[in-house]
């Protein structure tokens, strides 16, 4: 559980020389009843982890694709209560760890001992949170700290060295690089700086590194993940299974590993 | 005597404030924050701003014995400070100036803003028409409508608005599509932020930039009457006139501060913008304070007749103001408002801004409390040009 399960499953498919491949699913997206049921399909299709988004009215690290689907799951007035729920009801059917992606308000509002205790629950191995820079991080770092919940932090393009290297070495699980200056979506290219920030960020960092935002094709699935470890992909899994599309998710997985 | 000194290091106001933004926008805030400091030590940079604050915006403001108004309400001597008589028509310019020279001094040739009311649409696109900045403004679909002759406004002085569809189109969510437009082009963009709101330094810089206010009142009053006011009042939306007004007398324990938020449809219902009353925090915009919101911590639509205060967060500042006590939170409904506008038009010739409307129908209520040996400032936010259309249709509905 937690941390130690996230190393251990990441460094497993690393020794098989696995490019990582990390989805990104909004939660109560469709009606939190399809949760478990894309989950375990994910696990299926060769997940390196799951990253389950909490819907939050006020999304300002997301492009128009997640908002959108946060939106459609505030419709279903989806609550961090219940995907924490939903979570915990299944946990034993899943052997891929379990990353909750949330912005800091649900989570400050739930109570940040209680949130880590049903993390703990509903068998959450790590935590994503976009809005919660080093500069705030104290504000829940002895929680997960104490229950060995991996926090994963973001690099920037705009990072300096310096705030990259105190990044990396706090990190948990893996570091997710952030490949764009803006907002999550699908994009057509990267800025041809992008290589050298992630083999730089790559050199820094202890834990595996992981390029996100914007990756939509199992060619940058896989270019990207050549100068790390691998790729976070969000916009393009919601979209697909929005249109009901599973199969091409397997497709764009399995091509991607 | 203990000395005000917030925000701290870290810029926060007691538990309020800080800098909640994702990664990309860190080194931005940082460099805003150096770039500020060294701006406000180097006399040269004070004086240019003073330059423009004098001959552009045309300060000093005069605070105006309402005489009328005084006689009429029977109760304390009252004052106006008459923001309402700079340059656009509102205290926003004092702000867009100072920010807008610091883009230049950061460097930086490119300006996003938010707007709700179009004041501060207006104020930073006509300071970045002056300086030669590009600019554009995000603005809620409904604001737009609201508040058509600003968006024309703009479009003259050469901006760019971009109309918000997201939730309510309305302030919170053209705030958050600036800050997403933020996120895309920090690299040369700065974002003019129109209230002592969003993430550290927003807060610190926009009250002090907007303490001209304070300072001036303090100033006329003293150089007048010989001694402070007995009490102030300014609406608040985000609360930068408000701060502005309040911050040079915060360490004057003797001069009681209000601060008005809006009341829209009534406190009873869940129609309105006053966070303060049931203070309740979270995290919005990238600071810590009180927000409308529900238990899972979704931020909840703020409703008021006046686009300026459509907002469910305030500043981190009157947050922790609101929990010392140093300043009075209260409220005043759409009614109230559109009553005291024209109350003050027709006593004193003076057609507030729905916003500041607000601290007038309060200003009736509190003189009713206070005696002729007392004196009131009301801080007159802005003038109410650009509510006449809207305040016409309100006035035939009824
Ligand atoms: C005239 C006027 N007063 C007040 C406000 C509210 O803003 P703040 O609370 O930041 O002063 C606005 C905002 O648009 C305004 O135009």
């Amino acid at each position: 559980m937690g941390k130690e399960k996230l190393d251990n499953y990441l460094n497993q498919l690393q020794s098989e020389n696995k490019n990582l491949f990390v989805p990104y699913i909004m939660a109560g997206d469709g009606g939190l009843d399809n949760l478990e049921e894309r989950i375990l399909f994910l696990q299926e299709c060769g997940a390196a982890a799951i990253e389950v988004g909490i819907p939050f009215s006020d999304p300002v690290a997301d492009g128009p694709t997640i908002q959108n689907a946060g939106k459609r799951s505030l419709d279903h007035a989806t609550t961090l209560t219940a995907v924490l729920d939903k979570l915990a009801s299944f946990k034993e059917k899943r052997i891929v760890p379990i990353i909750v992606m949330a912005y800091i308000n649900p989570i400050y509002k739930y109570g940040v001992e209680s949130f880590a205790d049903s993390c703990v629950q509903a068998g959450i191995d790590g935590l994503i949170i976009p809005d919660l820079p080093l500069e705030e991080e104290a504000m829940v770092t002895d929680a997960l700290q104490h229950r060995a919940i991996a926090l994963i932090r973001l690099a920037a393009l705009t990072s300096s060295s310096e705030r990259i290297e105190t990044l990396a070495h706090r990190s948990e699980g893996f570091l997710y690089a952030v490949t764009v200056t803006g907002t999550t979506g699908v994009r057509s290219s990267y800025e041809s700086k992008v290589k050298t920030y992630l083999q730089q960020v790559k050199q820094q960092s202890p834990v595996p590194v992981l390029a996100g935002f914007g990756v939509s094709t199992n060619e940058q699935a896989k270019e990207l993940g050549s100068y790390c470890d691998g790729v976070v992909v969000g916009s393009k899994i919601v979209d697909l299974f929005h249109e009901g599309k599973t199969e091409q998710i397997k497709q764009l997985i399995q091509a991607s590993i | 005597m203990t000395t005000y000194t917030m925000p701290d290091a870290n810029g926060r106001f007691g538990e309020f404030g800080g800098r909640y933004v994702p990664e990309t926008l860190m080194p931005a805030l940082l460099e805003l924050e150096k770039a500020y400091g060294e701006a406000i030590n180097d006399p040269a940079f004070v004086e240019e701003l003073h330059y423009y604050l004098n001959q552009y915006i045309g300060r000093e403001t005069p605070l105006y014995y309402a005489e009328n108004l005084t006689k009429k309400l029977g109760g304390p001597q009252i004052y106006l400070k008459r923001e309402d008589l700079n340059h656009t028509g509102a205290h926003k310019i004092n702000n867009t100036i100072g920010q807008a020279l610091l883009t230049l001094r950061m460097g930086k040739k490119k300006v996003v803003a938010e707007t709700g009311a179009g004041q501060h649409g207006v104020a930073t696109a006509t300071v970045c028409s002056l300086l030669g900045l590009e600019c554009v403004v995000f603005m809620g679909e409904e604001d737009m409508r609201r508040q058509k002759l600003n968006v024309f406004r703009m479009e003259l002085l050469g901006a760019e608005v971009r109309s918000v569809k997201n939730g309510s189109g309305t302030l919170k969510d053209a705030v958050n599509d600036a800050l997403r437009y933020w996120v895309t082009n920090v690299e040369d963009t700065h974002y003019i932020l129109g209230s002592v709101v969003g993430p550290h330094p927003f807060p610190k810089i926009v009250r002090d930039f907007q303490s001209v206010i304070g300072k001036e009142t303090k100033q006329q009053i003293l150089k007048q009457d010989g001694s402070l006011p007995d009490a102030v009042i300014a609406c608040v939306g985000g609360g930068s006139n408000a701060m502005g007004m309040f911050y040079p007398f915060i360490e004057d324990k003797q001069v009681r501060l209000y601060g008005v938020e809006a009341g829209g449809a009534g406190l009873d219902t869940n129609q309105h913008a006053s966070v303060l009353v049931n203070p309740n925090p979270g995290i919005l915009h990238g600071t810590m304070t009180n927000l409308l919101q529900d238990e899972h911590g979704q931020i909840q639509e703020a409703f008021s007749i006046s686009a300026g205060l459509d907002y469910p967060g305030v500043g981190p500042e009157h947050s922790h103001l609101n929990d010392t006590g140093r300043v009075i939170y209260v409220s005043i409904t759409d009614d109230e408002a559109v009553t005291a506008l024209q109350s003050l038009s027709q006593t004193e010739g003076i057609i507030p801004a729905l916003e500041s409307a607000h601290a007038i129908a309060y200003a009736e209520k509190l003189a009713a409390e206070m005696n002729s040996d007392q004196r009131l400032v009301i801080c007159l936010s802005g003038r109410g040009d650009k509510d006449v259309e809207q305040i016409k249709q309100v006035l035939e509905e009824k």
